[in-house]
């Protein structure tokens, strides 16, 4: 197992193969989570923890997971983990698990966690599959913190609860681009990104 | 044993199953202290945010020492006495929802659109040379998408607002959501919310108050773009200083 491999596991999915933008999965979280750069970190960091250990754990237990059942067995320990998660969000970051409500438990149902889990940690060794995870999680997270960036940003002029745009109806010169606030904006934004990043790849443009 | 068998299929399921319930478990029972004295911490915090008197890096239990907390009977309007229900078990969320506890609410009264309340709910309050100097009430009702749950926090008359604060609601940010902005929750100060036979009068209108209204003394400007959310903040107040929320107790404290 050489070194460039394990780099073009872990690197490949932030740009050339992003979970989001080129496999455009896991778009609900992206969605709801964005609107504040600070609840997009949080969740990026939960979802990046749950792939890498769902994805090493998975793969320690590959030989062993009967076939037949393999879908549920990785379920069962995608739930375990993001349980685990939201159980010590609630613990010990109160305010910010009030904010991710229920998306934290949603994880569960993100497809890039068990798109990774099926399509990788099945056939790979124990690094190999944590390293995978975490790339995916990255990328996953790359694309969350642009977009919460831009929907903090524009939808209230502050960055991480910081001021940065002064706001009109608190006597700044900004007025607030209300549509940053609600969900569809994150549909926009990921577009744009996807728009850049294919110009920048031409080889991610699919044939007619 | 091959694992694709029937056999091992089920012991690979079984050790699975026990594995992660035991993870799982150990978990939630090792964090459940640290959760709920957050939530005890976050509901003390959000009453001395109704009082005004919690500033940004203060502590909570230090500031909580000056309030009181009271649990009454809310068709009597009387402090419960001891032995009959237990303070530091009772939930007003909960109770709703017990047979015994809770009630259920004439559907004509039930302007918060909450369908059953406790028996029972908490007041605080805060003195200042044994003169009561405010009272807070928590406060809950439907708003567009959500049941917004808050405070309002009365002056010593019970007719005045001291202050308000939602803490927890589902309303959509930017629209619903402003009734978390603190410009919006300042214009409350000062407000009338009873008259002086007690009946609640506070209005949120569609739009803004007009500074000639003779009436603007009660009245409270809507939240643009949320006329469900603001008619719900309306409804729910109404509900709770009228005679089927706080109403009775209120006016045991006018005499």
């Amino acid at each position: 197992m050489s070194e460039s491999k394990s780099r073009e596991v872990l690197w490949s999915p932030v740009f050339r193969n992003n979970p989001i933008a080129l496999q455009i999965l896991g778009i609900c979280s992206a969605l709801a989570v964005t609107s504040k750069l600070e609840t997009a970190v949080v969740m990026s960091l939960a979802v990046t923890f749950v792939i890498a250990c769902s994805n090493a754990t998975v793969s320690l237990i590959r030989s062993v997971i009967p076939s037949s059942i393999r879908i549920i067995v990785q379920m069962t320990i995608i739930s375990s983990l993001v349980i685990l998660v939201d159980q010590f969000l609630q613990a010990y970051f109160f305010e910010i698990s009030k904010q991710l409500t229920v998306f934290v438990g949603l994880i569960i149902t993100n497809c890039i966690v068990m798109g990774r889990a099926e399509a990788f940690a099945m056939k790979n060794g124990v690094g190999m599959s944590f390293l995978d995870g975490i790339g995916n999680g990255l990328g996953y997270s790359l694309i969350l913190i642009v977009v919460g960036f831009f929907r903090e940003l524009l939808g209230a002029g502050a960055i991480w609860g910081y001021t940065v745009f002064p706001l009109a109806r608190d006597g700044g010169w900004y007025v607030p681009n209300g549509l940053m606030l609600l969900p569809p904006s994150a549909f926009f934004l990921i577009g744009l990104f996807i728009w850049v990043l294919r110009t920048w790849n031409p080889e991610q443009v699919e044939k007619d | 044993m091959r694992h694709d068998s029937v056999l091992g299929t089920l012991t690979v399921a079984a050790v699975l199953c026990i594995v992660c319930s035991v993870i799982v478990s150990a978990t939630a029972v090792s964090l459940r202290e640290r959760q709920e004295s957050n939530k005890v911490l976050e509901m003390k915090r959000n009453v001395l945010v109704a009082a005004g008197l919690f500033e940004e890096g203060d502590t909570v239990e230090e500031l909580f020492g000056q309030v009181e907390r009271h649990l009454i009977d809310l068709s009597s309007g009387r402090v419960v006495e001891d032995g009959e229900v237990d303070p530091e078990s009772y939930d007003p969320r909960t109770a709703a929802k017990d047979p015994e506890l809770g009630v259920e609410i004439d559907p004509e009264k039930d302007l918060a659109g909450i369908k059953r309340r406790g028996k029972y709910a908490f007041v605080y309050l805060v003195r200042k040379d044994e003169a009561i100097e405010q009272i807070i009430l928590p406060v809950y009702g439907k708003g567009l998408w959500s049941t917004l749950y808050g405070f309002l926090s009365l002056r010593r008359d019970g007719r005045t607002v001291s202050g308000i604060t939602f803490y927890e609601h589902k309303e959509t940010p930017g629209l619903g959501g402003e009734v978390d902005n603190p410009v919006w929750k300042a214009s409350w100060s000062g407000k009338q919310v009873r008259d002086e036979s007690g009946r609640p009068i506070l209005e949120v209108l569609r739009g803004s108050v007009s500074a000639e209204d003779p009436q603007a003394f009660h009245k409270i400007d809507g939240l643009s773009g949320a006329t469900i959310t603001s008619r719900g903040v309306q409804n729910l107040i109404q509900y709770w200083l009228g005679s089927d929320g706080f109403g009775p107790y209120l006016e045991q404290l006018d005499r």
